[in-house]
């Protein structure tokens, strides 16, 4: 390559100079170094490392030293290109680093604004409590039953051995309808009462669902409560097996140290009969008995209306109300929180309980 | 039940060391449940004394009168002189003995006694009525003791009236009536303590016989409602006698009020031996006694003054002049025991627990009789329960007993149960050693014979509840104590886990409270008016709902055939609290019975099981209960914010919602426009699945959110999860690797076409290529003239083997638009 038409006079080789490259190299140096901006960078870059700046320039100048020169000049004016180019590079990452961090800072939001768009729903922790429960017995094998809560009386009372005078019947404080024979259950029970009419043993079933009495709602009492309740008919069962079952419920909700304990009381359908009571060592007011459910061993009387041979087969059953359990178990003081469906009451517990 | 710890310490001996709470705990292991113990010395704290009324000065220009007294309280008050107190009451004169607390005092209710200033003098105590000192509810004025009372001023006043006792509350469990009494509960106690029982019914009595005279025959006809009835006459008793203090304070700490010596001692006789028994005043009969079923139409005015109309099942008393006593329930008002009375006859029977029972329901009238018949009382007790109620009488109130004891007695002896010896354990799961039975069976007070394994169990005349082998189970393991019943799990069961239903209802409710919506559980008790207010026409079918009986409340008396009135009523009560964007879900059964359901069900056995046509017949009764799921949503849905405009809730949120649970359910929802109430007639959307109607969604009408004072605009949908079919197993798609092929088109129809008709044609037009279609535009303008509209798509054409040339993709599209125009008139938009 030649450069005919420059005016250059390669006569006066005086870029090769080492003071001239290493002044070219301090103001490349310092250039760079001022310049701000990508672009004041550019504008430099062309100035120092461009076709004419100081060092390409002294480059053309090689050709016109004598040959034993040559060698040592390339050598300065590469050192010298190559300090320029470092220089630079380093600058150009500088600078595009800042750039980097300046898009980054404009961008920076303030993360403690609210995000609420669209507000979180909740379940009710009734319907949740009640799976956990029914979860708990799954895991034991049991089945999950539902029933009709408007139910034939023969299957609320005359099949669980609660005759029309048994004195029960009218301490179960029941809903009749205008239809002979048609009452709201007051017990999940009915839906044992089903099942084993279907089913032949062995037969581990829970029965969730609402359940009515003609309580007055107040802080304690609601006339539409729930229920979950245990059946297990097969060979073999005994009194041991059922105490068994409750301990382990208690152990898996009331923590390891939990246990049951049993005191003698009457139900038709069972004979034993037991009312429970959970040893609570979490307890607000310290560790004590709370008490829980109903519970026993499946009345033969039962067994023989549902059609299931009581000389081979034994039950047991217990039962445990799940709004007691919720005002007890989570601290809600007032019925009324749970029936009247205020969103600020089950948004408090979200998607859990 | 209340019984005082000093009653029951006549029959057992309760040693002296014993806590209240321990006798407590004794009760409790037994299957007696102890409500509460009241330990009276207790309830009223500090000074109670004994005082003499020295002096009375009355304060006059008050509202009411007012007595300045002068009360002699000893050396109570620490100087001797006389206390000076004010009181209210006239009930008492100079000299009286009165029950003073001093000052510092604490009467039950915390009620602390001080010296104060009050109508112009200092007064410096009280003088206490029964009331102020919880010993019931006489308040007409204060306590005057009697004046034989042995007490001098200034004595602890506690003792003097019954302020030293311990009275458990104490709840009985239906099936042991035998413990309605101090008899049965200390006879249980001294089991519990191991301590000696001596049974205050076993006392020599005057036998009786059928044909002897209580100064008149008695004639039992109906043996199945009466199977027993002994009666005695006390003549000449001192009409004026009053009860004695101790007796009054006994009935009164087990909550029954004094009336008069003789009933008095019948109820007294009644709490101590669980006999009921009835006082007739003698000289009011006339002619014999006859026990009978009442007759159709005869009436009784019974000692409450109440003219009742008595039914065929009722066991009557009658005598010349007709019905007398209801037995067992409620004496009649003519024969009563009164102020003037001196002879009186005494009856002690026993009822068939279910005519009791039945009768006590029918006149709304459970007395402590009733409550005990009806519960089983002890047929053998009659004489016992008679000579008590006889030598009381005599000895309070003068009088002479009858010489001889009517006693018609057809009492059937209780029927041996038999049993293995075995059972016991194999039902409790503990190993109960033959003699270990055998006595804790003897300690019920059965008989027990053993019979090689064969127990034979006679229970005593007390417990008639020990009818099955597994009562005399429960009788074992109770005395041996329940405490000791071991715990083992049961062998596992393999179950089947939740079923696709379960499952299904619990994704629908997680995925709604996900969407926004909040749980809530709303009672199912609608008032006729509510499905008023959704403009129901007369004869929808969800006017058609089962009616309680007793309902809470008269005015909601149906059960809901549809979530929403109550879902809305939450909405409603939300709003009324304050919160303005409300979003609420309900899951649950509604009732919807059949136009023709049967009137009469017929009655089924309880020995066997029901044939299925016998089950069938009973449920034949019981009302469709399909479970449903509504939302209910108004406000803003996404809130405005420092973001922005927010969005307020319409229609689209009802059918998203609707579409949500469909989905999570998997199924695909039809949807056409309907008019339904309670929605907008133009905002109204039907859902159904493979053509059967599952729900509704839209925006509700405008007159509706008015009758129930919400915004206008609410939304709301309700759609029957039970009714949506189960989800099939979902084939593995295929997943094309290849790039899709996207082509929008606009397309003009009338307004009146559906939108989902037009993307139904699209679908069926495009063939198999069509992998995705969007509606992503409706447009409306002048330049397409009135009554047209646009609407814009998205098709996304794609291939599973090749890539899809353009040719290909727009012959697709083509196809899907000529579908479109064959279907609904479609004109591609810019063709």
């Amino acid at each position: 390559m030649s450069y005919r038409n420059d005016p250059y006079d390669p006569k006066e080789a005086t870029l090769l100079d080492p003071a001239s490259l290493d002044a070219a190299v301090t103001a490349a140096e310092k250039a760079f170094a001022a310049a701000e901006r990508a672009d004041e960078l550019a504008a430099a870059r062309v100035a120092h490392l461009g076709d004419r700046a100081p060092v390409l320039l002294a480059r053309r100048e090689i050709g016109s030293l004598p040959p034993a020169a040559k060698s040592d000049a390339g050598k300065r004016v590469n050192a010298a290109r190559t300090a320029i180019q470092a220089a630079y590079d380093a600058r150009h990452a500088a600078i595009e680093a800042a750039e980097r961090q300046r898009v980054l800072d404009e961008e920076t939001v303030d993360v403690t604004l609210p995000v609420d768009r669209a507000p979180l729903g909740a379940r009710h922790p009734l319907p949740v409590l009640i799976e956990r429960i029914c979860d708990l017995f799954v895991s034991m094998g049991y089945e999950v039953v539902d029933g009709p809560e408007a139910e034939s009386s023969w299957f609320n009372f005359d099949a669980l051995n609660i005759g029309p005078d048994n004195p029960v019947r009218g301490e179960m404080d029941t809903f009749y309808t205008s239809t002979p024979g048609l009452v709201l259950r007051t017990h999940t029970s009915p839906g044992q009462v089903r099942t084993m009419l279907d089913r032949t043993p062995p037969i581990a079933i829970i029965c969730p669902g609402r359940v009515y009495r003609t309580d007055e709602l107040d802080a304690t009492h609601t006339p539409v409560f729930h229920q979950v309740e245990g059946l297990v008919v097969a060979e073999g069962i005994t009194m041991a097996h059922l105490r068994g079952t409750l301990d382990h419920f208690a152990r898996s909700v009331f923590g390891p140290d939990a246990r049951t304990r049993f005191r003698p009381h009457y139900f038709p359908f069972t004979e034993p009969s037991a009312e429970y009571d959970i040893w609570f060592p979490e307890h607000r007011d310290g560790p004590q008995w709370v008490e829980w459910g109903g519970c026993g061993m499946v009345n033969p009387r039962v067994l023989t209306a549902c059609g299931i041979d009581p000389q081979r087969y034994s039950g047991f059953a217990f039962g445990m109300g799940i709004d007691r359990s919720l005002m007890f178990r989570y601290g809600v003081s007032d019925m009324h929180d749970i029936v009247e469906g205020d969103v600020r009451f089950s948004r408090a517990y979200g998607m859990e309980v | 039940m209340l019984v005082p710890l000093s009653w029951l310490r006549e029959a057992v001996e309760i040693p002296d060391e014993l806590a209240p709470a321990e006798v407590g705990e004794a009760f409790t292991t037994l299957g007696v449940e102890v409500e509460q113990i009241t330990d009276l010395a207790a309830s009223v704290r500090g000074p109670l004394v004994v005082g003499t009324v020295l002096d009375i000065e009355e304060l006059t220009g008050f509202k009411k009168p007012i007595r300045y007294c002068q009360v002699d309280v000893g050396a109570a008050n620490g100087t001797g002189e006389p206390q000076s107190i004010v009181c209210g009451a006239r009930n008492f004169a100079v000299g009286d003995l009165v029950v003073v607390i001093l000052p510092g005092g604490v009467l039950p209710g915390e009620f602390t006694i001080g010296a104060r200033k009050t109508y112009g003098k200092l007064s410096a105590g009280m003088i206490c009525s029964a009331r102020e000192l919880g010993l019931g509810d006489d308040h007409d004025g204060i306590i005057v003791l009697p004046a034989d009372t042995a007490a001098a001023p200034g004595d602890d006043a506690r003792p003097v009236v019954g302020l030293d006792e311990v009275v458990f509350d104490l709840s009985v469990t239906p099936d042991r009536g035998y413990q309605l009494s101090v008899r049965g509960l200390a006879r249980e106690l001294a089991r519990a303590l191991d301590v000696p029982y001596r049974d205050p019914a076993d006392r020599p009595a005057t036998a009786g016989s059928a044909q002897a005279s209580a100064g008149r025959r008695i004639l039992v006809e109906d043996a199945a409602g009466c199977d027993r009835f002994s009666a005695r006459l006390v003549t000449g008793i001192d009409p004026a006698a009053p009860s004695p203090q101790w007796m009054v304070r006994r009935l009164a700490h087990a909550g029954i009020r004094s009336i008069s010596l003789p009933v008095d001692i019948t109820n007294y006789v009644m709490v101590e031996l669980g006999q009921p028994m009835h006082a007739f005043d003698a000289a009011t009969l006339t002619g014999d006694l006859v026990v009978r079923r009442a007759r159709a139409a005869e009436r009784l005015t019974t000692i409450d003054h109440v003219d009742r109309e008595l039914s065929t099942e009722d066991l009557v008393i009658c005598d010349d002049t007709g019905v007398i006593s209801l037995a067992a329930v409620m004496g009649g008002a003519t024969t009563e025991v009164g102020d003037a009375t001196t002879d009186v006859l005494f009856e002690a029977a026993h009822w068939d627990p279910a005519s009791i029972s039945r009768t006590a329901r029918r006149h709304r009238l459970l007395s402590e009789a009733s409550k005990r018949f009806e519960r089983a009382v002890d047929p053998a007790i009659t004489l016992a329960a008679l000579q008590r109620a006889v030598d009381l009488l005599v000895e309070y109130g003068g009088g002479t007993a009858g010489a001889e004891v009517v006693d018609v007695d057809q009492v059937v002896p209780p029927e041996t149960v038999l049993l293995s010896a075995s059972l016991p354990g194999r039902v409790v799961g503990v190993d109960y050693p033959l003699p270990r039975v055998v006595e804790l069976v003897e300690a019920v007070g059965a008989r027990v014979a053993v019979d090689g394994e064969t127990l034979a169990v006679t229970p005593p005349t007390w417990r008639p509840d020990l009818v099955d082998p597994v009562d005399v189970v429960e009788e074992v393991v109770r005395l041996d104590g329940y405490e000791k019943v071991p715990s083992v799990l049961p062998p596992v069961v393999a179950g089947n886990g939740l079923t696709g239903a379960q499952r299904r209802r619990r994704s629908v409710a997680r995925a709604l409270a996900e969407a926004g919506y909040v749980e809530v559980l709303s009672y199912p008790f609608v008032s006729p008016e509510s499905l008023d207010a959704l403009g129901l026409p007369d004869d929808d079918p969800r006017r058609l709902a089962v009616r309680l009986a007793n309902p809470i409340s008269e005015r909601e008396p149906l059960l809901r055939t549809t979530l929403l009135p109550t879902l809305l009523a939450t909405l409603r009560r939300n709003l009324a609290r304050g919160q303005r964007d409300v979003a609420l879900f309900e899951s649950g059964l509604v009732f919807r019975p059949a136009a023709d359901t049967p009137t009469e069900v017929p009655a089924l056995p309880v020995d066997r099981r029901p044939t299925d046509a016998e089950l069938a017949a009973a449920l034949a009764v019981v009302p469709r209960q399909p479970y449903r799921v509504a939302a209910v949503v108004t406000g803003e849905v996404q809130r405005a914010g420092w973001w922005g405009e927010g969005r307020v809730a319409d229609w689209t949120d009802a059918l998203a919602a609707a579409r949500l649970v469909a989905a999570t359910a998997g199924v695909t929802l039809t949807v056409r426009a309907d008019r339904h109430a309670p929605w907008h007639p133009g905002r109204c959307a039907e859902l159904s699945v493979d053509g059967v109607v599952v729900g509704h969604a839209g925006e509700l009408h405008p007159e509706v959110c008015q009758a129930l004072e919400l915004p206008r605009g609410t939304a709301a949908m309700e759609l029957e999860l039970s009714a949506l079919p189960a989800r099939e197993p979902v084939p593995a798609p295929s997943i094309s690797t290849y790039p899709p092929a996207l082509i929008d088109v606009a397309l003009l129809v009338d307004d009146a076409v559906p939108a989902a008709d037009v993307q139904d044609a699209l679908v069926g037009g495009a063939g198999e290529l069509l992998e995705s279609i969007r509606l992503f535009d409706v447009f409306r303008g002048d330049q397409l003239g009135a009554g047209r509209k646009s609407l814009a798509y998205k098709l996304t054409f794609r291939a599973g083997d090749r890539t899809l040339t353009a040719e290909e993709a727009v012959t697709a599209r083509d196809a899907a638009v000529a579908e479109a125009t064959r279907r609904v008139g479609a004109a591609l938009r810019g063709a």
